[in-house]
Order: structure tokens, then C-alpha cells, then sequence
């Protein structure tokens, strides 16, 4: 009796600071694994947001030291013209989105049948997803050539006299939507498609014994049931389309008369250029704020329209 | 009788809206597939043409005389095939040591059990909202502290600590791993490493090249980042110097579309050799969505 008790005890005594030890050993590994992006996350995202928020409340030009100006640049943010503008043009340009989400929808419904040369198709729609946004714009910068580019050619054929595209500030944007509608198309069409995947055929069978027809099946059927994916492309697609800046700058330099200057190609000519970090560091704060204040919004709107099975 | 009456009438029915939804969806299909198509023909019907002939009116497709020297000029008179080795020299790291590094923290965070998982885990999702824009100029400002500006640092280093969204996606796959095998490793004695080298990569290999697939795309195609942090021509990434041709080749549309196909090229070749990666990596992401 007394042996055996001694004996468990003695178990019990060894056991528990082996199994710690071997507890304590898992957690190492998986610290050491954890390690890399956490310090990434630290110095890369961390130090620089909380640097980004001094510096916003500074007049700073990059290379001397800052100058505490305390909310000068937020309240700037709210007389400069250009910021009214500029995000006037990135809501238009944002037009793209609805019409870009309606047509790649069009095309994976299409593209859901049993048809003949779908990967040829998806091919085609997908190519400018994988391509360099750099040689993109400078395609399309040609396409809206007014003299010589093929969209004018195109349309002298229906007997129409194209407008000078870029070069007007009434057309300027269109062309930007077209160019930006036309290169996103593949992305959210092989969502959709994987999406379309998805909906049981189950749903269209009972649909189609009570009779309904093939509107009512897209409205009642397919739409609530891709509605998830709908969501993730519009929130992926306005934080987008509100940083958008590169093809901008390469297809119109902003013009003409900042037609086509969005948000934060002017943010990026406030840093970069004017050498304005600190008044950049505000806007940057402001869109940021506004991005993920939209952001909530559609969280808490998708309750009402998103169906999870 | 009935019950093959009632079988065929709605599948005979079927058919025949069949007939006409699918010629509509291929009239929808090819005309949608010319207009992407035009532009890239047009694209490559300009580069190999001669610089007078492309401001004809009206246009030809194919031009009379094809002029390949355009590729010529452009390959060995500009900064591109030079921009297209410093795009691998700064794309290459940071794919690959990022990736391994995200792979890592995914197999912790999926599998492991640690103190602090969770925080830790919902910290690095959080680096996920926040707009890249905030980060542009703060960055930009250490980085000249460092004394990185016109390097390639800030385009490799910050990239080698691997990135949230692959740790995200990463996990999500590796958790979706039967545990039967880990079990048996770790009665084996294979440690935490041992058990990720040998168990986890080996089948996650569809999952590991599709994240290192878009992880090129993203630096082969990167424009910004080049273009804040690198001031000397012969630094420049392959987009950089794609986009100083606007300014050197001024309306030499000719050059201007040989070396955007030239731009092209590469990652053309690599989507049809990958194209299901590409494909099913997209559709995972929206599903996660």
C-alpha cells in the first residue's frame, strides 16, 4: 500500500515535468514559426502606422525634422479644393464597379453552360488579370489615340467622329472606366464561375417543378445564391478602386484640368512631389478612415442581402 | 408510360431553350472575346509595323511588310532586358523566402497549439485592413532613415517576412489536412520542422505554387513601389523602364507596343503552364470571402 502510493506519487512527480516540458518545447517551434511574419508585421506595419499618425499632425518635408502643426493638415484636408475634386473623380471612376460586376456575371452565366471552347474564352477574358498594368495602360493609351488609335477607327466605321478620348475633360474618365472595366473583367468572372459551381442543382430542379422560368430562377436562385461571392468582389473592389493611381498616372498624368486626378495620385504628387509628408500622412489617414468606415458599412448592409447556406 | 411522358416533356422542352440560351450565350461570348482581344492584336499588329505606316488611315491588321527590327531597337538600345533581370533579382527573394516564411506561421497558427494563438493571429488579420495607401508615405521616411532609398531593399527585405493574406490562405488549406499522419510522425519523434518539411509541404505543393505563382505576378507587375523607392536608371524594374519608354520614345507607337508585348511575354507563358493554379487559386479566395 505505502509502496504503490510512493510509487504513483513518484509518477506522478516525474510525469508532469516531462509533459511540460514537452508542452513548452511545442510552444517554441511554433513561436520560431510564427516568428518571421510577426516581426515583418512589427517593423513594416506597426512602427510606420504609429510613425504615419505623427506625422500627419507635422509639417514635415521629408528631410528636415518635422514641425508639430497640430490639426492644420486635417482642416486643410477639408479647404483644398483639389480634395473635393479628387474625390469626386475616384467616386466616378468608381462607376466601373457595378458595370464590371453586371458583365462578368453575364459572361460566367454564359460560360456555366455546356458549351464548346470554354477555356478558350476564359483565356481570353482572363489575359489582362495576369497582365503588367504598366503595358495595359500604354495599350489602351494607344487604342484612345484620337487621330490614329483603333477605338476612333472602330467607331468612323458606324459613321461616328470619336471623341479626342484623353485629351477631353468630358471623356477623359469614360475611357478610364472602359480601360478599367475591360481589365477587370477576368478577375471577378472566374470568382463568379467558381461561384455559379456552387449553387446545388438541386435548387433549380424544385424551381423548375413549380414552373418558373429562367428570370425568376437568376432572380430567386442564382442570385441570392452567389451573393456571398458578390460581396467579397464589391468590398475587394471598392478598397481597390479608392487607391486606384497607377494606370492614371501612366494614361493621363492626371488631366486634362485633374479630370482624371483621383485621391491618391494626389496624395502620391502631395509626398513625392510637392514634398508634403505631412499633409499626405492626413489624407492618407482621412481616405483611410473613409475605406474602412465603407468597409463596416457593407458588413453590416450585407446582413440583409447576403445568404450563407 | 406517364412517368416517361413526364421525364420527357420538360426534358424536350429544356432543350430547346437550351438551343436558344446557348446560341445567345455564344453571340454574348465571342463578341465579349473580340473586344478583349482587339486591343492585344492591335498591340502586336503596331510593333511590327514601320513607324510611318502606323499613323495610316485606315489602319491595316497586317502590316505589308512585318518589321521585327522594332524588337530589335527596343531589346538592345533601352534599359528593358536589364530591367527584366533586376525584376528578378527583387522578385525571386521575396517569393520564395516569403513564402516559406508565411508557409511556417500558417502551419503554427492551422495546427500547433500555443499561448496567444488567437491574438496573435487576429493582429497579423488586422494588417490586412489597413488601406497599402497609409503605409506609402511613413514607409518611404524610414526606409531613408535606413538608407535603403534608390536599393532594391525596400523591394526584397519587407517581402522575406512572409505576407497576412498568405498566412491566411495557407492556414485555411492546411487545416483542411486529415491528422493522421502527424500523429504518426510525432510518435515517430519528427519534430514540429521534421513534421512540415516532410508531411505538410510535400501535400500542400498545389497550394504552395499557387501562392508563389501570384507572389511573382505581384512583384513581376509592380509599379508603385519601384517607383518611390528607385531613382537610378539602371536599378529600374522591367514596368519602370517600360514606362520611361512614354518619354524616350515619344509617339514612337512602334517601340512603344514591341516592348509592352516584350513586358507581356513572360507572364503570358506563365499562365498557360500554370493556368489551373491560377484559376483554382482565385476561385479558393472568394471562397474564403
Amino acid at each position: 500500500m505505502a509502496n504503490s502510493q510512493s510509487y504513483s506519487h513518484r509518477k506522478l512527480h516525474s510525469a508532469a515535468p516531462g509533459k511540460a516540458r514537452r508542452f513548452k518545447k511545442e510552444y517554441l517551434w511554433a513561436y520560431l514559426f510564427i516568428a518571421a511574419p510577426i516581426i515583418g508585421f512589427m517593423i513594416f506595419g506597426f512602427i510606420p502606422i504609429c510613425y504615419s499618425v505623427y506625422i500627419s499632425f507635422t509639417q514635415f518635408d521629408g528631410f528636415s525634422s518635422p514641425e508639430f502643426n497640430a490639426l492644420d493638415n486635417y482642416q486643410e484636408l477639408f479647404k483644398d479644393p483639389l480634395i473635393r475634386k479628387t474625390a469626386l473623380n475616384t467616386c466616378y471612376a468608381a462607376l466601373g464597379i457595378p458595370i464590371g460586376m453586371a458583365l462578368s456575371l453575364g459572361i460566367a452565366i454564359a460560360l456555366n453552360q455546356k458549351i464548346a471552347g470554354i477555356n478558350f474564352f476564359r483565356t481570353a477574358f482572363f489575359l489582362p488579370a495576369i497582365s503588367s498594368v504598366v503595358a495595359l495602360t500604354l495599350l489602351w493609351k494607344w487604342v484612345f489615340n484620337s487621330d490614329f488609335g483603333i477605338l476612333n477607327q472602330l467607331l468612323g466605321y458606324f459613321g461616328i467622329h470619336g471623341p479626342a478620348w484623353l485629351n477631353e475633360e468630358a471623356w477623359a474618365m469614360p475611357a478610364m472606366i472602359i480601360q478599367g472595366v475591360w481589365g477587370g473583367l477576368g478577375f471577378n468572372m472566374v470568382l463568379y464561375l467558381a461561384a455559379l459551381q456552387g449553387v446545388p442543382s438541386s435548387l433549380y430542379e424544385a424551381a423548375e417543378m413549380d414552373g418558373a422560368g429562367g428570370l425568376q430562377k437568376l432572380r430567386h436562385i442564382t442570385i441570392p445564391g452567389i451573393s456571398p461571392t458578390t460581396f467579397f468582389i464589391i468590398v475587394t473592389s471598392i478598397i481597390g478602386a479608392l487607391q486606384d493611381f497607377v494606370r492614371f498616372r501612366i494614361m493621363t498624368g492626371g488631366g486634362p484640368n485633374f479630370s482624371t486626378m483621383t485621391t491618391v495620385y494626389y496624395l502620391f504628387e502631395n509626398a513625392f512631389r510637392y514634398m508634403n509628408m505631412g499633409f499626405a500622412s492626413a489624407m492618407a489617414w482621412g481616405l483611410g478612415i473613409v475605406i474602412m468606415i465603407i468597409t463596416l458599412l457593407n458588413f453590416v448592409l450585407s446582413r440583409r442581402w447576403v445568404h450563407y447556406e | 408510360m406517364t412517368v416517361a411522358k413526364a421525364f420527357s416533356m420538360p426534358s424536350g422542352r429544356r432543350e430547346n431553350i437550351g438551343f436558344f440560351k446557348k446560341t445567345a450565350a455564344y453571340v454574348f461570348l465571342i463578341s465579349g472575346s473580340l473586344v478583349m482581344a482587339v486591343p492585344f492584336l492591335w498591340m502586336l499588329s503596331t510593333s511590327l509595323k514601320e513607324p510611318g505606316v502606323v499613323f495610316e488611315v485606315p489602319p491595316k491588321w497586317i502590316p505589308e511588310t512585318i518589321i521585327w527590327d522594332n524588337y530589335r531597337l527596343v531589346l538592345m538600345e533601352s534599359n528593358l532586358l536589364n530591367g527584366f533581370l533586376n525584376t528578378l533579382a527583387v522578385t525571386l527573394p521575396p517569393t520564395f523566402v516569403g513564402l516559406f516564411a508565411s508557409a511556417l506561421a500558417a502551419y503554427a497558427f492551422g495546427r500547433m497549439q500555443f499561448p496567444g494563438k488567437n491574438v496573435l493571429f487576429l493582429a497579423l488579420l488586422a494588417t490586412m485592413m489597413i488601406p497599402g495607401v497609409v503605409l506609402m508615405v511613413p514607409s518611404f521616411i524610414i526606409y531613408k532613415y535606413l538608407g535603403w532609398i534608390d536599393s532594391w531593399k525596400p523591394l526584397i527585405i519587407p517581402g522575406m517576412f512572409g505576407a497576412a493574406g498568405t498566412v491566411f490562405f495557407l492556414r485555411q488549406f492546411f487545416k483542411t489536412i486529415p491528422s493522421e499522419l502527424e500523429d504518426a510522425a510525432k510518435i515517430d519523434g519528427l519534430t514540429p520542422l521534421g513534421i512540415f518539411l516532410r508531411i505538410m509541404v510535400p501535400l500542400s505543393k498545389p497550394a504552395l505554387a499557387t501562392q508563389a505563382i501570384f507572389g511573382f505576378l505581384g512583384g513581376y507587375n509592380d509599379y508603385m513601389g519601384p517607383l518611390i523607392y528607385l531613382n537610378s536608371p539602371e536599378k529600374y524594374t522591367l514596368q519602370l523602364v517600360l514606362a520611361t519608354f512614354q518619354d524616350n520614345y515619344n509617339a514612337e507607337w512602334t517601340l512603344i507596343m514591341a516592348g509592352s508585348v516584350i513586358a507581356l511575354i513572360p507572364t503570358i507563358i506563365l499562365f498557360f503552364f500554370a493556368q489551373k493554379y491560377f484559376i483554382e487559386g482565385i476561385a479558393m479566395t472568394g471562397m474564403k470571402g
